[in-house]
């Protein structure tokens, strides 16, 4: 694979892994605890489609096949998506949200802030927007996770069952391929290894001062990246593109 | 729920030189969430730079009841306004 074959696939990994978690987000609008909450999701499920627009349209124009960024996300089958397990999983209870949020974005950031430096400038530059988008995302969930980790007993054992349930899928994250090296050795990208290290030392903590234990030889599920999809997928793609789907080329 | 978590008013300045306005309330679990929120719900269409939030309870506020006895004695008392008095000519820049 030469260097700017891996480009390609790089920034579909990325688009979709933002398309998946904005869509799972935007489920639970009008199903928040608090208005003010709601706002919040929304908010956060709207940056993660806005850099998820952008990084669909970098990836078509890397590919220069024409494909469109309505082409990438309405029109692909669930094998063609090459999302994290982690993203898809279902939003359950308002702790199964913020703990899913907490792991991927704590891994996010630290691909983002790699990428800001690396020597793709088109890519570098969408990195700078979402790790700032990010940084606040991380702050607000963060603090939940406390809340809840350091809160009442239900919503401690809540907290944690919700912790243990995503944790087999957060493996996966740091398993690169010829397509992460590439981005590593002939971009500068992110060194996958050390972010694993950062965001253990990351997780480890916030989960300390939440009172909740960091779960311990798990076994890891793995496929986001070969398209390999839990059973929760097919079923939020069929909701996101059915639209699409039924009427082809419509517009708003 | 809405009832456990108190109200909060929020006050944003616009634009740096500019004082913090009210902007409305909100309800949150505490200081920091309080921040949070006003931030997601006052503050997505650029409408500021800088949030303060302070809880309700903690605002002293006049009593409408005693607007009488608060404000009516400014009324009348136009000499405290500087357009009452009459400048003597050659004083200029005011």
């Amino acid at each position: 694979m030469d260097k700017n074959a891996a480009l390609f696939p790089y920034v579909l990994r990325l688009a979709d892994n933002a398309l998946v978690i904005s869509q799972r987000l935007i489920e639970i609008v009008t199903h928040g605890p608090e208005l003010e909450e709601e706002m919040a999701n929304a908010n956060f499920s709207l940056d993660y489609l806005g850099q998820a627009r952008l990084f669909y349209s970098l990836a078509g124009e890397l590919e220069e096949q024409g494909r469109t960024e309505d082409d990438f996300a309405y029109l692909r089958d669930e094998q063609e998506f090459c999302n994290f397990l982690l993203n898809e999983q279902p939003n359950g209870h308002f702790g199964d949200t913020i703990a899913r949020s907490v792991l991927f974005d704590e891994f996010y950031q630290l691909q983002l802030d790699a990428l800001v430096k690396c020597n793709d400038e088109r890519l570098a530059s969408i990195a700078v927007r979402a790790a700032r988008e990010i940084r606040y995302h991380r702050r607000h969930n963060t603090q939940w996770l406390i809340r809840l980790g350091d809160g009442t007993s239900e919503s401690h054992v809540k907290a944690q069952e919700a912790i243990d349930r995503l944790w087999r899928f957060t493996g996966e994250m740091f398993e690169g391929d010829k397509v992460d090296d590439l981005m590593r050795d002939a971009f500068a990208g992110p060194n996958l290894a050390s972010i694993r290290d950062a965001w253990l030392a990351r997780v480890t903590a916030i989960l300390k001062e939440a009172t909740l234990d960091v779960p311990n030889n798990q076994w890891m599920d793995r496929g986001g990246r070969i398209g390999r999809h839990t059973e929760h997928f097919g079923p939020m793609i069929a909701e996101m593109q059915y639209l699409q789907r039924s009427y082809p080329g419509l517009n708003w | 729920m809405n009832n456990d978590w108190p109200l909060y008013e929020v006050f944003i300045r616009v634009k740096s030189g500019l004082s913090h306005r009210h902007a409305g309330s909100l309800h949150a679990a505490d200081d920091q969430m309080a921040l949070d929120h006003a931030r997601d719900v006052y503050t997505r269409r650029n409408e500021g730079v800088s949030i303060w939030v302070v809880r309700s309870g903690h605002l002293v506020a006049s009593d409408p009841a005693e607007t009488d006895a608060f404000f009516e004695p400014a009324r009348d008392k136009i000499y405290r306004h500087p357009t009452f008095y009459d400048l003597p000519d050659g004083v200029e820049n005011i």
